[in-house]
């Protein structure tokens, strides 16, 4: 039996995830796991927005400090269970995605660049700011879920890091296989007809603003998502989460591992998330090895790692 | 009155840095089309570089000649080490290759020099000017008249000088200029080396006001960034205009409204500006090519 490329990079997903805890020395490992469980999937949001429809986006940071902070403030003011605050944050983001995406996505290239830079600028600002409501700079706690309290009454005890390795990782795959799905869907085709020519796209009949728009929703939802998860294992949530500096590097991580892939995207936001925790051992060199990292791969790779890497194996296969 | 003159100061200043900065990005966009986030970093790299010459027993004016040259010589390998090897690439490709540029000299900064903040001496003296009721720092003169004479200085270049016009063919159009016989990989190094010695002394000029250390390369860049898209991109005017304005209203926010929004209220008035002007101020309008 021959896999679709959908299958198998679902399959490479779950083994990968399953099998890495038999590796893990200590609980730390569970915690750097979620991490990149946490980021992946924000950078799977990217993947559909950049990757599929062409759209750079360097404020989705904003996104995740909605996500987050939504998880923070609605059961504190509104008794909202921290767990369907999750979703509610969801709809916030998206209802925000889709208000400020109209006028924005109007705009190409660099003009959407900086447009979307303020839009996330904006967000982290009123969330250092407005210390009344979001604690100001140093950040706002957050409830814990109670899931694995509930999953200890049915039997199945966990540390606390392992339990979030498990959830975001499930969260992951189950966004992983969204994503994958709407790539072949007619949505998806119409996302990447308009990545390859706005203007052929249209002479199809591509509804091009709302097709763009869905783009931005549904990966500023994934971004939400990510928020609000990063939010409740931490059991705090700081306005840098929405920062200017936290947008470029899902940018980075999507276009590294191969924006144009699911699992390229999981793969860079993976070597991304991992790079500074291998590299406190270098402390000073962190920047420099990070800006090389960048460039380099940027340069010398242009389809990112993966999409790259299989490239070169089916040069060797033929 | 007095209130508002102070802040028109202070607008004025800071503005034309971040004139200085846009000036900077329309010279290398122009030139390659390439946005290049590591242009905040060169007025870190003019101040960081001055403040160490001065540390090692150098006079101020001798520093700030060695800062500028060995910025417009990173300036130079930027091109020649990242961009020029990426030519062609996707817009967003080159974001993040200029952003990595950032990181990376960012971080080599902060090694080679250090983690501190610093202010290197006024130009000439401290003592306050009072006009009208406003008080005028004698460098505010300084970064004021620095930006008006680079800003001549480069528009005389422009169409004076044959280098210039062969710069300005480079930007219209790149094949076009190259069939004319204009070396347009010497106006692509050209434009690096200027842009980046705009930026540092743009950084030389503002230290002794604005204190410097290795990590105000980003912020900078941004509002630069911003400035540039205000008036339009590539268009030197434009970075004038978007400067100033950007200056003008951040002081004028900070003064009447909240010095925590300053920032913030420069962003909220590019997102009106390119909602309302897609292509910003001083913009050409958009044709594209099918």
């Amino acid at each position: 039996m021959r896999l679709s490329p959908k299958q198998s990079t679902l399959l490479v997903l779950a083994v990968l995830m399953i099998a890495s805890p038999f590796f893990f020395p200590s609980n730390y490992y569970y915690r750097v796991g979620s991490l990149v469980f946490v980021n992946a999937i924000a950078v799977v949001g990217i993947v559909i927005l950049t990757g599929y429809a062409g759209q750079i986006s360097l404020g989705h940071a904003g996104f995740l400090g909605i996500g987050g902070y939504a998880c923070a403030l609605l059961p504190a003011h509104f008794g909202l269970p921290p767990a369907l605050a999750v979703v509610a944050g969801a709809a916030i983001s998206g209802a925000i995605a889709y208000v400020v995406g109209r006028p924005i996505l109007k705009l190409k290239g660099y003009y959407l660049a900086v447009a979307t830079l303020g839009f996330g600028v904006l967000v982290s600002m009123v969330l250092a700011n407005e210390g009344w409501l979001t604690g100001g700079p140093d950040g706002i706690k957050v409830p814990d879920p109670g899931i694995r309290a509930l999953l200890e009454q049915v039997g199945i005890e966990l540390t606390n890091p392992q339990f979030w390795y498990a959830f975001c990782g499930l969260v992951l795959f189950i966004g992983a296989w969204l994503a994958l799905n709407l790539r072949e869907s007619p949505t998806g085709r119409a996302l990447r007809a308009l990545h390859g020519s706005e203007v052929a796209a249209r002479t199809a009949g591509i509804d091009i603003a709302k097709a763009k728009l869905n783009a931005f929703v549904i990966s500023a939802v994934y971004a939400s998502v990510a928020g609000s998860l990063l939010a409740l294992q931490n059991r705090l949530i700081t306005p840098d989460v929405a920062g200017f500096m936290h947008s470029i590097e899902l940018v980075t991580m999507a276009v590294l591992g191969g924006a144009g892939s699911v699992l390229g995207g999981i793969f860079g936001a993976a070597l991304l998330t991992l790079l500074p925790q291998v590299l406190t051992v270098l402390q000073d060199y962190e920047h420099v090895v990070l800006g090389l990292v960048m460039m380099g791969v940027m340069i010398f790779l242009p389809a990112g790692l993966i999409p790259s890497a299989r490239r070169l194996l089916r040069g060797r296969g033929e | 009155m007095s209130d508002l003159l102070q802040f028109l100061v202070s607008g004025v200043t800071v503005g034309a840095v971040y004139a200085l900065v846009a000036l900077g990005f329309t010279i290398i966009y122009n030139a390659s089309d390439v946005v290049n986030f590591a242009q905040g970093e060169f007025v870190m790299l003019g101040g960081m570089i001055s403040v160490a010459g001065v540390a090692a027993g150098l006079p101020l004016p001798l520093a700030a000649l060695i800062a500028i040259a060995l910025t417009a010589a990173i300036g130079v390998a930027l091109n020649t080490f990242a961009i020029e090897p990426a030519r062609g690439a996707p817009v967003v490709s080159l974001i993040i290759i200029t952003i990595g540029a950032s990181i990376f000299i960012r971080g080599v900064t902060q090694i080679v020099l250090d983690k501190g903040t610093h202010r290197l001496p006024s130009f000439s003296g401290d003592d306050p000017i009072h006009v009208l009721g406003a008080t005028v720092l004698p460098q505010s003169l300084w970064v004021v008249a620095g930006a008006v004479a680079i800003f001549v200085a480069l528009w005389l270049f422009f169409t004076r000088t044959l280098t210039g016009r062969a710069v300005l063919a480079t930007s219209n159009n790149r094949l076009a200029a190259q069939l004319v016989g204009i070396n347009t990989r010497f106006v692509m190094t050209l434009s690096f080396a200027l842009s980046a010695a705009i930026g540092a002394l743009a950084g030389v000029l503002i230290t002794p006001i604005l204190p410097t250390s290795f990590e105000i390369g980003i912020s900078l860049a941004l509002k630069g960034f911003a400035a540039a898209m205000l008036g339009g991109m590539g268009n030197p005017k434009g970075a004038l205009a978007g400067g100033l304005l950007l200056g003008l209203m951040e002081a004028l926010t900070a003064g009447y409204i909240s010095s925590h929004y300053k920032d913030a209220v420069a962003f909220f008035v590019i997102l009106a500006v390119l909602f309302a002007f897609p292509r910003g101020l001083y913009g050409s309008n958009p044709v594209e090519r099918v």
